[in-house]
């Protein structure tokens, strides 16, 4: 069903670690990954699923190490990428930073969490705030009867332990929108979309039971509140933590839970509606062969003028064999960033309804290099506090818990750019 | 992990560390244990102990570390001591220990089918599915389904209506791995009729809002497998559809990997429903960031979702991404545009157009590609776009791949007539014709003789050269055979030539890259595993692939149908009736490639071909008015009438399922009825034999034996030229007359045959006894399949030892003796195979109990004892439960059974039969 052994290699194919399950395939197959890689690289055809003779590798790849699951049955191939990640998940929240270097340094707690994360191919608990509770990172004795089993591990809420306290009882909840855009190169939108994101920090004490409301257009038809006053969303596709009652959503679009304590993400959603880019690029780059390039680069905020967009970045793309670079700028500095062929302009603020304009030129040489470049797009990194392109609207966050406590609900809107990409020509 | 040493020398000292209390020390001792017990098995015995101790420890976590290792150390002697613990362990207090332990059983069941199924484990798991725990219900869902997954017809998870009700339950509460389990369980249950199948999806929709990319996918995949079953005018299906769009293309927004696996399964749901996605073309717009292998799938799913309303913007993508640098990605963009043109007709001109652009920018590889997709197009429109040709023309001395030389040469072969120099194109190929690859030389052969029959006149030349450089200098025997017949045509008559070689081509479609129906149906029932990212079904990638059941989806029930109707057989059930494939082995295949696999030759067509069609009129009355006006409801739109010329004569010949049906009359007359036969199988399922599906079963009728075949062309193109031989086999079972099917078998058409055999021919044992191994031939591969023919097929008409029972000796089964023992009725029966070997067998039937019991008790029956290997095969089941029913019918008739004898009844519940062999001597 599942992966029969998981491997952790380093970045040359050496295994740091592994855990077998299955005792089906050789331990020693795992040889025959690194060569079959790199072959596939050469050839153009790699793809997250490769297989040697019966064997299939499963892989992804974390900063410098390479996970790989191995199977030699008609695994389900999604869960296996997904509890990969999940395994990169876990090891992150243990270790900061999941690396080559922290894996040598935690063999043994390696071993421990794997052991629990997956048995015989089935994954198991996943959940590192619940793992934390039984896993830990200090040598336990058993006498203190401290290391039991917490019950939350197979609690139909397996997500919070009971018993957790707070004097002050209080939730923030972050509405995060990201943006992505993408036009071509003579201007038209090809793509826009909003994915937005709603986390949760959670600072509550014992279970309690929230529900979460929101200016969702269907529960408005359902509610009957969808009048002129109310401005209401449709939210095109919408995905739970797993703490959300899925049915009860199904049902009445109520978002009611008991939360993790902690940050998590509570949802996210995505909306296809087409809306105004909010930075919008115009671009003309010239190139006079043997020369020089020379580029024009004009940014307009398309926002209410109220709103501000902090940390704008527009990355311009140069080719690779340009030198001795030239900027002028209206607003915020250029920089040339060589190793990654791009001109990067700043500027701190960007309030709305405002234009700004660089120029920028670069001398190339006199003999043109063989190899044709690609052509990448301009990317746009922005953030616009206090407020949402979609509109979405916290109504109300409501906390009941049995003790009866007050507790405050904290919401802070933000939008910031996603995937936002502007072909040039 | 120990940086490859081998330290399993310290075994006794770490196992004596085992008793520590220090939990990281133990688990560390276990993960030793684990690794090293297989090395030392009589040293892993030492550690039983503790382990036993540790599952009675009153720390859970123990308690289950202890079970859960004990199941990875894979010594047999190990094994025996687990079960009292795992058996404790299952009934623990703690859910955690308990669905450790629900693991354990597959594990276990890994190691020792036999010892966990004595020691009644799989009882006691199919318990745990009812468990209030739904983690616990989770993990035993998740290893019986492993356990089914290898031994597929132990029928281990029988779900019904009420198990799939409370794997619903606890759908809504276990973890996200859990939901994953249970769906994938889900998926392998066939609802008995459309409401119920409603219900489940109703009910499983809400995972498709999970965050977690594998439980939507496995939520789809039930999906996908249910909506077959619904009506396509329930409001409901429509609701689906709708809700199905939306998760599909957020996945999209997941990690590459995930995404690859989403792209490649959105693959197969675009080809089997595309109204899902038909609006959502722009999300598998490529990102210049995006790696390849995605970059790739969607550009194939975008050509799929290509259409007349999206074509422009299309067009526009795939013409951007024709400019990048990425080669591989280049060449894909550039045929995707001209399966575009393929697609969607209206769009043709633009997509030329737009090639025409591509092949100004003189990069290399782009031109080269341009031009074999337009050679593609010219197939699928000619006589249109033939203006472009000049254009082409001027690329010719840039073209250095084959595939590319080949196509520009076919393509100044094929408007020869409108180039006015083609000699002198054809010509320039010509000089380096030994160095060109076999592609481009067969093609320039081709070229230059259709450019002789255009213009004979100034091409003479030409063409003798190159029919000597072909015939004579070539060492290729294609090209050698091609040249010889071409010369020959020529030579002998010209007017024929013409007529061959430059005949009208077929005209290419869009459908040749699609995945053939059959396999996408099964590949849709393993959405999210490997199958759905290789798409390839899993017997072509996992070991032991005999072992896989086939999946299909399920055929739509309506509610108000009745259930009992045989097309409603559950689909994932265990199927005693499929017969294994042959895998292609060495000894095997040279003794089947000994044997004669040539055409047919002369011989009364003993065996008429028909075109399946319901209840033919037998006495061919009807036959002709068949043949002419095409009856509606036959064979569906693809449906091709056969020549007329075809249909013999002669119809007084046996014709396919007519001839059963001649003879049910005749039993209902009530003198002798006919012997029973078996339901037709499926011999050899389509996907194995490249599209062409073989089902039948065997007859016996008045002495003669004879194998009633059912040929279901199930590809895209036409089959001709079958022919058929038998490996040896137990009883020399051989075919009397050669596989006669007269009209070539067109796509989707189906043909019955009934093929006489005789028992004359070479005899080998085989394992089991009644296993026949049977190779087809057609035009386009040898096939070979293996199946199991009812015994009592061989039954010969003087195996009687003393009359009685009509019924029974329908079937040349006779009864000995009867008596009444204990209130059971005792039937003693004799019967005589071809190959004089005399059976006989005791029959006990207890009134009121529709469960009958066979013994094979006669002492002294020299070769009956091969026969008792085939105890639990497919032989008995195929051959008694039936007997065993129409026995029930004549003992009524002769008011011998049970006080109210109810056939009807007896045949819903299907009756077992217990078998009892006693190994005789040989």
């Amino acid at each position: 069903m599942s992966a029969s052994a998981v491997f952790i290699l380093d970045v040359k194919g050496k295994p740091l670690i592994s855990r077998n399950y299955k005792g089906d395939v050789a331990m020693s197959e795992i040889e025959h990954f690194m060569p079959l890689l790199m072959q596939r690289e050469e050839e153009g055809a790699l793809a997250p699923l490769l297989s040697h003779g019966q064997v299939h590798f499963l892989w992804i790849k974390h900063s410098n190490l390479y996970l790989v699951a191995t199977t030699l049955k008609n695994a389900n191939a999604s869960l296996v990428y997904s509890f990969l990640y999940k395994t990169v998940e876990v090891f992150s929240e243990y270790f900061k930073e999941l690396e080559e270097e922290s894996i040598r340094d935690n063999f043994v707690i390696v071993y421990e969490l794997l052991d629990e994360l997956m048995d015989f191919g089935f994954p198991q608990t996943t959940d590192s705030k619940i793992l934390q509770e039984y896993i830990t990172q200090q040598g336990n004795k058993l006498e203190t009867g401290k290391s039991r089993v917490p019950p939350t591990v197979t609690n139909a809420v397996s997500w919070r332990s009971e018993g957790i306290k707070y004097k002050k009882n209080e939730v923030f909840i972050d509405v995060i929108e990201s943006v992505n855009l993408l036009v071509n190169a003579n201007g038209s939108v090809l793509l826009s979309e909003i994915v937005g994101t709603i986390k949760l920090k959670v600072f509550l004490s014992g279970m309690p039971e929230l529900r979460l409301g929101l200016n969702d257009r269907v529960l408005f038809e359902l509610t009957g509140l969808s009048g002129s006053k109310n401005k209401s969303v449709e939210l095109e596709d919408v995905k739970f933590h797993q703490c959300v009652r899925l049915s009860r959503f199904d049902n009445d679009r109520t978002i009611s839970f008991i939360p993790p304590d902690g940050d998590f993400e509570l949802m996210s959603y995505r909306l296809s509606t087409q809306v105004k880019p909010l930075i919008w690029i115009e671009s003309v780059i010239e190139k006079f062969s043997h020369s020089r390039v020379e580029i024009m680069v004009k940014a307009k905020g398309q926002f209410k003028k109220q709103s501000v967009a902090n940390g704008v970045e527009i990355s311009v793309p140069v080719p690779s064999d340009a030198d001795s670079p030239r900027f002028k700028t209206s607003v915020g500095s250029a920089k040339y960033v060589p190793e990654k062929n791009v001109v990067i302009w700043s500027i701190k603020s960007f309030p709305g309804g405002k234009e700004y304009l660089m120029r920028a030129h670069f001398g190339l040489p006199s003999v043109e290099k063989e190899e044709v470049e690609g052509r990448p797009p301009i990317g746009v990194k922005f953030e616009i506090p206090y407020f949402t392109v979609s509109g979405i609207q916290v109504r109300y966050m409501k906390i009941i818990e049995k003790s009866g406590y007050q507790a405050l609900p904290w919401v802070r809107y933000i939008t910031q750019s996603g995937d936002y990409q502007l072909r040039t020509s | 992990m120990t940086v490859g040493k081998d330290v399993s020398a310290l075994f006794p000292d770490v196992v004596n560390c085992m008793q520590t209390d220090n939990l990281e020390l133990k688990k560390l001792v276990y993960l030793y244990l684990m690794n090293y017990a297989k090395s030392q098995p009589d040293m892993a015995i030492m550690a039983v102990n503790t382990f036993v101790k540790d599952c009675e420890d009153p720390n859970p976590l123990i308690r289950a570390l202890a079970v859960r290792t004990m199941g990875c150390i894979r010594v047999d002697k190990i094994t025996e001591y687990l079960c009292e613990p795992l058996r404790k362990c299952l009934k623990d207090e703690d859910p955690y220990v308990r669905k450790t332990a629900a693991v354990c059983v597959a594990k276990l069941h890994d190691i020792n089918a036999q010892l966990v199924e004595d020691q009644g484990f799989l009882d006691t798991l199919k318990d745990l599915i009812s468990d209030s725990n739904p983690m616990v219900v989770a993990n035993a869902v998740a290893a019986l389904s492993e356990i089914a997954e290898s031994h597929p017809s132990s029928n281990l998870l029988d779900l019904n209506p009420q198990s799939i009700n409370k794997l619903l339950t606890a759908l809504n509460e276990c973890t996200e791995w859990g939901q994953i389990f249970i769906l994938d369980c889900l998926a392998n249950y066939t609802p008995k009729d459309d409401r119920e199948a409603q219900s489940i999806c109703e009910r499983v929709t809400p995972r498709l809002s999970h965050a977690n990319s594998a439980v939507v996918l496995s939520a789809v995949k039930v999906l996908m497998k249910f909506m077959e079953m619904l009506s396509k005018d329930l409001d409901y299906y429509g609701t689906l559809l709708k809700k199905l769009a939306p998760p599909l293309v957020t996945l999209l927004s997941a990690e590459p990997e995930l995404q690859y696996v989403a792209l490649r399964n959105i693959n197969l749901i675009v080809q089997k429903r595309p109204e899902i996605l038909k609006h959502e073309m722009k999300v598998f717009f490529v990102k210049y960031n995006d790696p390849i292998y995605v970059k790739l799938e969607k550009l194939d799913i975008m050509i799929r979702l290509a259409s007349q309303a999206n074509i422009a913007q299309v067009l526009a993508e795939l013409k951007e991404y024709a400019t990048e640098v990425d080669v591989d990605f280049v060449r894909k963009a550039v045929r995707a545009i001209g399966r575009c043109a393929i697609k969607v007709e209206q769009s043709a001109e633009r997509c030329v157009s737009t090639l025409l652009d591509l092949i100004q920018t003189k990069v290399n590889y782009v031109v080269q590609e341009a031009i074999v997709v337009i050679k593609d197009i010219f197939r699928k429109y000619p006589n249109k776009y033939e203006s472009v040709i000049a254009t082409l023309c001027e690329n010719l001395d840039s073209l250095d791949e084959p595939e590319a030389r080949a196509a520009m040469i076919w393509i100044v072969g094929e408007y020869a007539e409108r180039i006015d120099n083609a000699d002198e194109l054809l010509e320039s190929f010509l000089e380096g014709f030994h160095d060109e690859s076999t592609q481009v030389q067969l093609q320039l052969l081709t070229a230059i003789v259709k450019l002789f029959l255009k213009k004979p006149t100034e091409t003479q030349e030409l063409v003798q050269q190159v029919l000597s450089l072909a015939t004579q200098d070539s060492d290729n025997p294609d090209l050698r055979d091609r040249g010889y017949i071409y010369w020959r045509l020529l030579s002998t008559d010209p007017v024929a030539a013409k007529e061959v070689v430059l005949a009208e081509k077929p005209l290419i479609s869009e459908e040749t890259d699609l995945i053939e129906p059959t396999l996408l149906d099964e590949l849709i029932c393993y959405i999210g595993t490997l199958a759905s990212v290789y798409h390839k079904p899993p017997s072509a990638f996992v070991e032991g692939g005999r072992g896989v059941v086939h999946k299909s989806l399920p055929p739509r029930t309506a509610s108000s149908e009745s259930t009992e109707s045989p097309e409603t057989a559950p689909a994932g059930a265990p199927s005693g009736e499929q017969p294994d494939v042959i895998p292609t082995q060495g000894d095997l295949l040279g003794d089947l490639l000994n044997l004669d696999l040539g055409p047919p030759v002369s011989g009364p067509p003993l065996a008429t071909t028909s075109v399946q069609m319901g209840a033919v009129d037998l006495l061919g009355g009807g036959l002709d008015s068949l043949m002419g006006d095409e009856p509606e409801g036959i064979g569906g739109p693809n449906f091709v009438a056969p020549p007329a010329a075809a249909v013999p004569a002669n119809l007084g010949a046996s014709m396919g399922s007519g001839l059963s049906d001649l003879f049910d009359l005749t039993s209902g007359v009530g003198t002798l009825s006919g012997s029973y036969v078996v339901p037709k199988a499926v011999w050899l399922p389509a996907m194995k034999a490249k599209g062409l599906e073989i089902s039948g079963t065997f007859t016996r009728q008045v002495g003669s034996i004879s194998m009633d075949l059912q040929l279901t062309n199930k590809a895209l193109q036409v089959m001709t030229d079958f022919a058929i031989q038998f490996n040896r086999n137990s009883f020399g079972l051989a075919p009397a007359a050669p596989l006669q099917v007269h009209a070539p078998l067109s796509p989707n058409q189906t043909v019955e045959i009934s093929l006489p055999l005789n028992t004359v021919g070479s005899v080998m044992k085989m394992e089991p006894l009644n296993n026949l191994q049977v190779a087809v031939k057609n035009n386009i591969d040898v096939f070979y399949f293996s199946t199991l023919y009812p015994l009592h097929i061989l039954f010969v008409e003087d195996g009687k030892m003393e009359a009685v029972s009509s019924r029974l000796q329908g079937s040349n089964i006779f009864t000995v003796a009867k008596r009444n023992v204990e209130a059971q009725d005792m039937l003693y029966q004799s019967l005589k195979l071809t190959n004089g070997i005399w059976v006989l067998a005791e029959l006990r039937i207890q009134p009121g109990n529709p469960s009958f019991t066979v013994r094979l008790p006669a002492p002294a029956l020299p070769a009956l004892g091969c026969l008792l290997p085939c105890a639990g095969q497919p032989l008995l089941p195929s051959l008694l439960p039936r007997a065993g029913v129409s026995l029930m019918g004549a003992l009524a008739q002769l008011g011998w059974g049970p006080s109210e004898p109810d056939v009807n009844e007896h045949q819903n519940s299907e009756p077992s039969f217990q078998l009892s062999p006693i190994r005789l001597p040989r």
